[in-house]
């Protein structure tokens, strides 16, 4: 899962050759700006059949490869 | 609490922050009326520099064209000073409707609704004619004003990388089953100068059943043949649902903007549009000035076919001299130094030179993108732009830059 994340992430964000760990702060270090949290929220959902409420996907619990899948798993059957 | 000592320490140390991080911007004073030649006054106190403006968005020359100003004076004695309203209640004049007609004719859309500026327009717009179970897909790097109307909308957000039409229809895709779906770019892109790939957008929104939003405030006037705009050039004239542009820049360059596109989705702006329903419309003069600009811009294409001239002359003279440009067609021409203080000094030695034109850095533009951000106009003659590029080249030599790559600037100067 973290290998997907990951990613994603870089396919959506990165726009020059910065390498992502599972650790690197996504929001805080500017890589996702807290608009484009929406399309992660929404590929989370669909790939892993989940529904994250709103109030969870908070700008903190997007804020690494790492904190992401621990959010996920909360809601993965 | 009073604005006591505290609050007020507070303040001085933000914007003293602003100040060391080379963020504070200074307005410099201009003495004359806007054109190719202008008087300047910089900084405060300093004796008045005769210069050439490069960096205006005056691109059709209209900001004191004798004709325009003869309508606005004609218009201030015809219909006042101002309306003391807002639009519905008593602020509308024959004026401001004949103004919104001229204006669909123009851009060929269905119909008009005039805002107090474009900034305005972009504000009020998508909270008018979106609801929380809509999407709005938007370019990354759309303009401030639409950013801000974004923030204001109930409607999910999401963005797609800079002009990547692959990347927008993964976004048409993945939002597919929202009520409705826009997506949103801006027409010609005022940093980079470059053109959104308006046909390709059309095609894609008419495939997944979306509605597409320009901001053509850089191109309405002058891009395409007869200088309708972005959708002209692009091929794609009535496919555009929403076009919000202003009359600050090549439109006459006074103040005002607007929303013109499907009639019903430019009555809901009418209904519900919060900068159109609460703060007064524009002045009476500048709309009688826009209505001339609309007149001479529609009865002749001299003054576009003329900044189209302009234009290729100043690119190609800028890469002859060994600069490096973002390339494009618009008058918009970014000639890129990539380190903020570079383009900083580069901006105060042209100024020396007696050309004006300012350096843009981060945040403006991302890291290690500092630019001189160059923009012409048909008011300009060749001897105005053979003597800008005499100080970039003085200038460029001075600094070493002429005939380098990018990586050589960068070793040299850093990012
Ligand atoms: C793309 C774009 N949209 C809107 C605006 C705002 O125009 P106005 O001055 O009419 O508010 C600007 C002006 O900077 C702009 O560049």
């Amino acid at each position: 899962m973290q290998e997907i994340i990951k990613n994603y992430v870089t396919k959506e964000y990165v726009e020059d050759d910065t390498e992502l760990t599972y650790d690197t702060p996504l929001i805080s270090g500017g890589i996702v700006d807290s608009f484009s949290m929406v399309s992660l929220k929404r590929f989370l959902e669909n790939k892993y059949s989940i529904s994250i409420p709103d109030d969870k996907a908070t700008p903190e619990a997007f804020d690494s490869v790492n904190k992401i899948c621990v959010l996920v798993r909360e809601y993965v059957k | 609490m009073a604005y006591n000592e505290k609050t007020r320490g507070m303040y001085s140390d933000i914007l003293s922050g602003l100040k060391s991080a080379g963020l504070f911007k200074q307005e410099r004073y201009i003495h004359s009326a806007q054109a190719a030649d202008i008087e300047v006054e910089f900084p405060a106190g300093a004796a008045i520099k005769k210069v050439i403006n490069i960096c205006a968005n005056n691109y059709l020359g209209m900001s004191s064209h004798p004709e325009v100003v003869k309508a606005a004076h004609a218009g201030l004695d015809s219909h006042g000073y101002g309306m003391s309203s807002v639009r519905f209640i008593c602020g509308t004049q024959d004026i401001h409707r004949t103004l919104e007609q001229m204006v669909t004719k123009f851009l060929g859309t269905e119909d008009t609704i005039l805002f107090p500026s474009c900034m305005d327009a972009n504000a009020g717009v998508f909270e008018a004619v979106l609801t929380k179970d809509d999407v709005m897909i938007s370019d990354r790097l759309v303009h401030a004003s639409i950013i801000d109307g974004i923030r204001l909308c109930s409607a999910m957000h999401d963005t797609f990388k800079h002009s990547d039409m692959e990347h927008l229809e993964e976004k048409l895709q993945l939002h597919n089953d929202k009520r409705l779906k826009m997506v949103i770019t801006d027409g010609v892109f005022s940093m980079d100068g470059d053109t959104a790939k308006l046909d390709m957008m059309a095609e894609l929104c008419e495939k997944y059943d979306a509605l597409l939003f320009v901001d053509e405030s850089h191109s309405s006037g002058f891009i395409g043949k007869t200088g309708r705009g972005t959708h002209e050039q692009c091929g794609v004239m009535g496919k555009i649902d929403i076009i919000t542009t202003t009359f600050g820049k090549g439109l006459g360059g006074a103040s005002g903007g607007c929303v013109s596109g499907r009639k019903e989705l430019v009555e809901m702006c009418r209904q519900k549009a919060r900068p159109y329903l609460f703060s007064n419309t524009i002045a009476p003069p500048v709309v009688a000035g826009v209505i001339k600009v609309l007149e001479i811009l529609s009865a002749s294409t001299d003054r576009r076919d003329k900044l189209e001239k302009n234009t290729e002359f100043w690119r190609k003279g800028l890469i002859e001299a060994g600069l490096i440009i973002k390339a494009g067609d618009t008058p918009i021409v970014p000639v890129m130094l990539f380190n903020a203080k570079l383009a900083q000094d580069v901006s105060r030695d042209l100024y020396d030179e007696g050309i004006y034109a300012i350096g843009f850095f981060f945040p403006v533009v991302p890291q290690g993108q500092a630019r001189i951000r160059t923009q012409i106009s048909a008011g300009h003659e060749i001897h105005h732009l053979e003597k800008a590029l005499e100080a970039f080249r003085k200038v460029g030599k001075k600094h070493d830059i002429l005939g380098k790559t990018k990586q050589e600037i960068i070793e040299r100067y850093g990012m």
